[in-house]
């Protein structure tokens, strides 16, 4: 999934004065984990079976958010 | 450490680490959600699912539970490299 | 009582030979947000605190001694066989000397684990508050560290860490609005 199409994802431009010495990194990403958007976890969750599961981090499919860095091209 | 452990190890292992992360997420579901009968019931088909695996895993590869039943010849097999993170 | 069960969490594993990866990994060994603080942040908090969430801090706290032996298996596969040339190309010359390649509870930048990074405050909001915070620092953490590797099989480890995180921040979430729910006071008391 790209980073732009991640639900979990979220962006901000940061103020550039005059005499910034870099080149501008462009928008900074950070992260809005599922956890922060759920409330208390409701009944008959959906389940990654169990291979799948251990490879996830998670039995739970809406809690899962895959990571991967945006500097990464 | 002479022994190299077959392909069929890691598989077998793995088949096991899944069933038992699935527990342990059930369990901490679990903890909040002490009413939900239908995760009990899942629970329990996993944790017998996990007990069949690691029985038959240890009669290969040697225990993986404390104090279980082992076998009676020594050597004493729970003391036997490999550990977790040499494998 | 603990016991001990012979196997990993998750399979470990490391593809590339890059001690520099261990010197990373160490914030999530003996780091203020690491493992290692987490399992004793919450067993410790657990005595203090409503019965209905001790289940919950137990089996959090244990499962953290599980991420500490996987963050420990990276760490000793990434050292083991490095010579002390390579350990000084990682920046671990300073390790070496004082520990070879032994594991040892210090971050990153090698200042020692101190019990200062964990709080007990014995107020259950407090410390339950505490305790998401600590969840979401590790989450981050772990994605600084995966943005620094280069190792897909260890980052597909530190992905499962990672993942993790998100889980018990929501289990902590959850048992703050158990204990915050009034629906049963009159019967407990
Ligand atoms: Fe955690």
């Amino acid at each position: 999934m790209s980073q732009q199409q991640n639900p979990f994802r979220r962006y901000y431009l940061p103020f550039r004065g005059r005499f910034d010495p870099c080149p501008p990194l462009g928008p900074k990403v950070f992260v809005v984990p599922p956890n922060v958007l759920t409330g208390f976890q409701p009944p008959d969750y959906p389940q990654f079976p169990p291979l799948e599961a251990l490879q996830k981090g998670t039995l739970w499919e809406p809690f899962f958010d895959y990571y991967e860095s945006p500097y990464r091209k | 450490m002479a022994k190299q452990l077959p392909k069929e190890y890691y598989v077998k292992l793995e088949a096991i680490q899944a069933i038992d992360f699935v527990i342990y997420e059930l369990v901490l579901y679990l903890d909040t959600h002490q009413d939900d009968a239908q995760a009990i019931q899942q629970y329990n088909y996993y944790a017998a699912y996990s007990n069949r695996l690691k029985t038959d895993f240890e009669a290969c590869y040697g225990p993986l539970r404390f104090g279980m039943p082992v076998q009676e010849q020594p050597p004493w097999a729970w003391a036997e490299a490999p550990w977790p993170w040499q494998v | 009582m603990w016991s001990y069960e012979k196997k990993l969490m998750y399979p470990v594993k490391v593809s590339t030979c890059n001690p520099t990866l261990a010197k990373y990994l160490m914030e999530q060994y003996g780091g203020a947000d690491g493992e290692l603080a987490a399992a004793l942040r919450y067993l410790n908090q657990r005595y203090t605190i409503p019965d209905k969430v001790i289940g919950l801090l137990t089996d959090i706290g244990t499962e953290e001694f599980a991420h500490l032996e996987m963050i420990a298996t990276m760490i000793y596969k990434l050292t083991k066989d490095a010579t002390p040339d390579q350990l000084r190309e990682a920046g671990l010359a300073e390790h070496y000397v004082s520990h070879d390649s032994a594991l040892f509870y210090n971050n990153a930048a090698g200042v020692p684990f101190t019990a200062s990074y964990i709080q007990a405050k014995g107020d259950p909001i407090a410390d339950l508050y505490e305790d998401i915070a600590a969840e979401e620092k590790a989450r981050a953490t772990y994605q600084w560290i995966i943005d620094q590797s280069d190792d897909p099989d260890l980052n597909d480890g530190l992905r499962f860490l990672r993942e993790r995180e998100i889980i018990h921040a929501q289990r902590f979430k959850e048992a703050v609005m158990l204990i915050s729910d009034d629906r049963d006071q009159k019967k407990v008391f």
